[in-house]
């Protein structure tokens, strides 16, 4: 690299970093300034013709007013999701950095192994256990946990199962990545100063790990908020998430505007969390 | 009481974690087993009937089906090739070099990441449209796509690599009158070069898995995953799970692969130096 430093001068950098820039300049920033300004057109146009821009502010209006409810229930469901996730997450990636042993690099492995497996496959799979003739529903009724004629399909529980069972190699790597830096002699530390399993895991292992749970919480909440694919194979219309919505708008509907609009409030929504929740969190320095 | 303590601190956590595991492959023993259900006499696609090879014998039977596994595994090929090159020349640029811009563009590589697929779809869906491309969606608007966002990601992957490169060892080549090409292509590329290939298979998983982006700028072109979608509304061949069994075994078999030949290759470095 110090040759091509010596050939072009201090553009070296440049010509390294130009074709990221430029690609992710014209179909990264630029279709976002795209979105915006079809989120602002006349919704009395059609995809092939195109839409004529006329600042029509009332397209977010009517999106808010009609579709509101969608962002909520994406934003309970991913929520759940990402509390599940990380309670999941932690007790695996825990196990894999401190008990794991010389078996480390394969826990790893088996962690990411499963999801080469096309993951509508896999979505889809989770339709046969959950289906109402299948053990599992069978099971919850034998043991009462399920009323006589309850479901497990098509219910917002399966959506969340779903958006969990999906996400959670999301949680495990950076939790993993947080908690194997973490030296064993602070544990034993603590230890020796007497402190309970429950004291060394809330005044020493949590704290440290922290960076890992920002990291993992918003990699698996920012996703599982715009999916659309769990509310569509496992839920019910009564349980469709925002996605739903945007997508329906956009293939079925040919409403671009509006499908613009709303997706234009899913981002401003989730990067306002996100900056809150980054900003609480104390770890900036991840951006 | 303590000892009870220790035991359970010892062992709880790892049965635990095990569990979860576990819980993680659920789904691939259902594909698995599915892919040797006999689906032939019934249409209920949700239950085992019975044992048969036949979809392992005919795995290109549902129409259409290997034609768009060619179709996933030319875009995830292309995808690959050019985000890797683009992403690994980016990596070096952001850990080499300091220039001005650069803290902008740790943002613009960072924000693919963090945005949800949707509004990455949909954004380019808008694009295209307004570009007059609308009636043109296919091969080509699904690449620029997958190459975006998977840009990203190599540069993340290849990044971490060479940050934890010591720079002593370039150093050292240079002392010993290695030029500039001979230190870059007998010591730094060797180096990172495990760290390219983790990119690379991961730009190829993320593609070849894409759904939702490639839902918004596909047109009329049939990949592996929207081939899965289309099914699942009338009933999935059980062929896809063959697929899907298939594609888990030949990426733990790569894995695995891997990690046997760089083992070999170190033992066999230490015993050369030996």
């Amino acid at each position: 690299m110090a040759s091509l430093q010596r050939v072009f001068g201090k553009n070296a950098a440049y010509l390294l970093i130009g074709p990221a820039a430029i690609w992710l300049a014209l179909f990264f920033l630029f279709p976002m300034l795209s979105l915006l300004t079809t989120s602002l057109s006349d919704p009395a146009g059609n995809p092939i013709t195109g839409y004529d821009l006329t600042w029509r502010i009332q397209n977010y209006l009517e999106a808010l007013g009609d579709y509101w409810p969608y962002l909520l229930r994406s934003l309970l469901y991913a929520g759940i999701a990402t509390v599940l996730c990380l309670v999941l997450g932690y007790v695996l990636a825990y196990a894999i950095a401190f008990k794991a042993g010389r078996w480390k690099t394969v826990m790893l492995v088996l962690v990411i192994a499963p999801f080469f497996t096309s993951f509508l496959v896999r979505t889809l799979s989770w339709k046969l256990i959950l289906a109402d003739n299948g053990w599992l529903v069978e099971t919850l009724k034998a043991l009462w946990i399920l009323p006589e004629d309850g479901r497990l399909l098509a219910t917002p529980i399966a959506v969340v199962a779903g958006l969990t069972y999906n996400f959670l190699p999301f949680m495990i790597l950076p939790l993993y990545t947080s908690l194997e830096k973490i030296d064993p002699k602070l544990n034993e530390a603590a230890a020796d100063l007497y402190a309970s399993p429950f004291q060394r895991f809330a005044k020493v292992i949590w704290p440290l790990s922290l960076p890992g749970v920002v990291g993992g919480t918003l990699l698996t909440f920012i996703p599982a908020t715009g999916d659309y694919i769990n509310a569509e194979l496992l839920g019910s219309p009564n349980t469709q998430m925002v996605g739903n919505k945007i997508q329906a708008l956009f293939t079925t509907a040919s409403d671009y505007p509006h499908a613009s609009a709303l997706s234009v409030i899913l981002m401003v929504m989730i990067v306002a969390m996100v900056l809150y929740y980054v900003r609480k969190a104390g770890t900036e320095d991840l951006l | 009481m303590t000892r009870l303590g220790r035991w359970v601190g010892k062992h709880l956590m790892i049965t635990l974690g095990l569990l979860v595991l576990l819980y993680m492959y659920i789904p691939n023993f259902i594909v698995a087993l599915m892919s040797f259900n006999d689906a032939s006499q019934s249409r209920n696609l949700y239950q085992f009937q019975g044992f048969t090879w036949d979809n392992w014998l005919n795995p290109c039977d549902p129409l259409g089906m290997c034609e768009s596994l060619r179709v996933s595994i030319s875009i995830g090929l292309a995808a690959t090739l050019v985000s890797t090159i683009i992403g690994t020349l980016a990596a070096f640029a952001l850990v080499r070099h300091r220039f001005e811009g650069r803290s902008t563009m740790n943002l613009v590589l960072f924000l693919p990441m963090a945005t949800p697929e949707i509004v990455m779809g949909s954004s380019l869906l808008a694009l295209f449209v307004a570009a007059g491309f609308g009636g043109q969606l296919g091969f080509w608007t699904i690449l620029i796509a997958h190459i975006m966002f998977c840009i990203s990601f190599v540069v993340v992957t290849v990044r971490s690599r060479l940050g934890g490169l010591d720079s002593n060892l370039e150093k050292a080549a240079m002392d010993l009158y290695a030029d500039e090409w001979q230190t870059f292509w007998r010591i730094t590329f060797p180096l990172v070069f495990p760290g390219i290939l983790a990119a690379a298979l991961l730009a190829f998983s993320l593609s070849f898995d894409d759904f939702i982006i490639t839902n918004f700028t596909s047109g009329q072109t049939v990949t592996f995953p929207m081939f899965v979608w289309g099914a699942a509304q009338r009933g999935v061949p059980m062929q896809v799970n063959v697929i899907g069994t298939l594609m888990f075994l030949v990426a733990l078999g790569a894995v695995i692969g891997g990690e046997v030949m760089s083992r070999r290759r170190a033992r066999g470095r230490v015993r050369a130096a030996s």
